[in-house]
């Protein structure tokens, strides 16, 4: 209904436009000469001023800031490029000592290994010597024991078979003839009881 | 009652009238927006350029991507050759896209909506370009008018079209941006009138048209200037770089 109505009125109305706009009369302002000298006047006026200013003072002026930024930010760029390049030569220069570094500290490390096996070597067989010096000694040593064992035994032989007789038959037997005996035996028991 | 849709374009004395001999040179509304609009381009250019920082302040990127558009619409249209005349050609698209905006704020006045404005600096061009045409090029301009590659028999037609729509140049320049003008304000006038006359139950659709056009006026005020300026590149390359 209210669509209705509204269409309505704008329908009607437009009938009642060309009432509206009766009341105009003398068509276009712009074809009336009155003013057209002080238009054309004021606009070479207006124009020219704007003109100048712009073509003297401030068109060279932003034509000359835009050149600055681009020679600027060109400036900057080749500089960034630079130090660029710096960096890199300078990363370059760094892996190189690293790498240099890396193989000094493996060659000394390889050397000072050596050296210490040599020396632990040298040690080695210094200590095996003297200990087998020692060992040595104390295999004389031993065996010089050994030999001296049997002239000992027969002398604590003779004694005690000197103080046994002594005891048992009362009566002093010649040394001289103990130890023939106790000899005799040795050499006859010798083998028994020393392998060597 | 509705207004007139034509009376926004009368023209009124501002102030006393000054007459120079028997001219009557009086300031008027015309004049009035006319110095507007120039002082608001010197004003926004002056402030753009004033300082140079890398990064541009918003004011100086509004100068100088103006400054590149013109400059890149000039190269592209009429060649290296054109260097010379960018300043002036600078000025006119400055000059009318501000008029042209300008008239888009109500109750304002438009300067490009009259007749005498826009063919005074059409014809300003179009002598100026035949100026330099015939320095540049001497009597060899009028080779403009005798395109190569075209049979004998057609010539003289062709001769006589080729002149016809060269002299017609200043004409079809000034009407073009005129009657965009004049006709885009006027329809606005008339909708305008409409949602009065509709009333607070009809109005609404004449509004929004009104809304629309606005929006649509506004591309035209811009789109207008820009094809007065390159249509004058391409005058001005064709007295520079005689193609034909």
């Amino acid at each position: 209904m209210i669509k209705k109505y509204f269409f309505q009125l704008i329908f009607f109305n437009l009938f009642f436009i060309k009432g509206v706009f009766a009341a105009e009369s003398g068509g276009m302002p712009q074809l009336n000469p009155e003013f057209w000298i002080s238009q054309i006047f004021w606009l070479t006026l207006t124009f020219g001023i704007l003109y100048i200013v712009l073509s003297k003072i401030i068109l060279p002026k932003i034509s000359s800031n835009l050149e600055l930024r681009k020679s600027q930010i060109q400036e900057n760029v080749e500089a960034a490029e630079r130090q660029r390049k710096d960096s890199e030569s300078k990363l370059k220069e760094y892996e190189e000592i690293i790498s240099k570094s890396k193989l000094e500290a493996k060659n000394i490390f390889k050397e000072t290994k050596e050296k210490v096996l040599k020396d632990i070597n040298s040690k080695r067989e210094v200590l095996e010597n003297e200990i087998d010096e020692e060992v040595k000694k104390a295999e004389n040593e031993i065996s010089l024991l050994k030999k001296k064992a049997p002239e000992k035994i027969n002398k604590i032989a003779v004694e005690t078979s000197a103080e046994i007789l002594k005891n048992l038959i009362g009566a002093e037997v010649n040394n001289s003839s103990i130890s023939a005996i106790v000899n005799d035996l040795s050499k006859k028991n010798r083998d028994k009881y020393y392998d060597n | 009652m509705a207004a007139n849709p034509m009376t926004q374009f009368e023209v009124y004395r501002i102030g006393p009238e000054i007459k120079i001999g028997v001219f009557d040179i009086s300031f008027t509304n015309a004049s009035l927006f006319m110095v507007i609009s120039s002082l608001a381009i010197l004003i926004i250019f002056n402030i753009g350029s004033k300082k140079n920082s890398i990064l541009p302040s918003k004011i100086q990127l509004l100068a100088e991507l103006s400054y590149t558009f013109v400059s890149k619409m000039i190269s592209d249209t009429a060649g290296s050759k054109a260097k010379p005349y960018f300043s002036f050609i600078f000025s006119l698209f400055m000059f009318v896209l501000f008029c042209n905006m300008f008239g888009m704020i109500p109750y304002t006045f438009t300067v490009t909506s009259h007749i005498i404005v826009t063919f005074i600096l059409a014809a300003f061009i179009f002598i100026g370009v035949t100026v330099i045409g015939f320095i540049k090029h001497g009597f060899g301009y009028l080779k403009l008018f005798v395109p190569s590659g075209v049979p004998i028999v057609l010539l003289p037609l062709i001769v006589v079209i080729e002149i016809i729509s060269y002299l017609s140049r200043p004409i079809s320049l000034s009407v073009r941006l005129f009657a965009n003008m004049m006709a885009g304000h006027t329809m606005m006038k008339v909708f305008g009138g409409f949602v009065i006359s509709l009333g607070i139950v009809g109005g609404w659709l004449p509004l929004s048209f009104s809304v629309a056009l606005t929006g649509l006026e506004i591309l035209v005020a811009f789109l207008q200037a820009y094809v007065f300026a390159i249509l004058t590149c391409i005058y001005l390359n064709d007295a520079l770089n005689l193609h034909h």
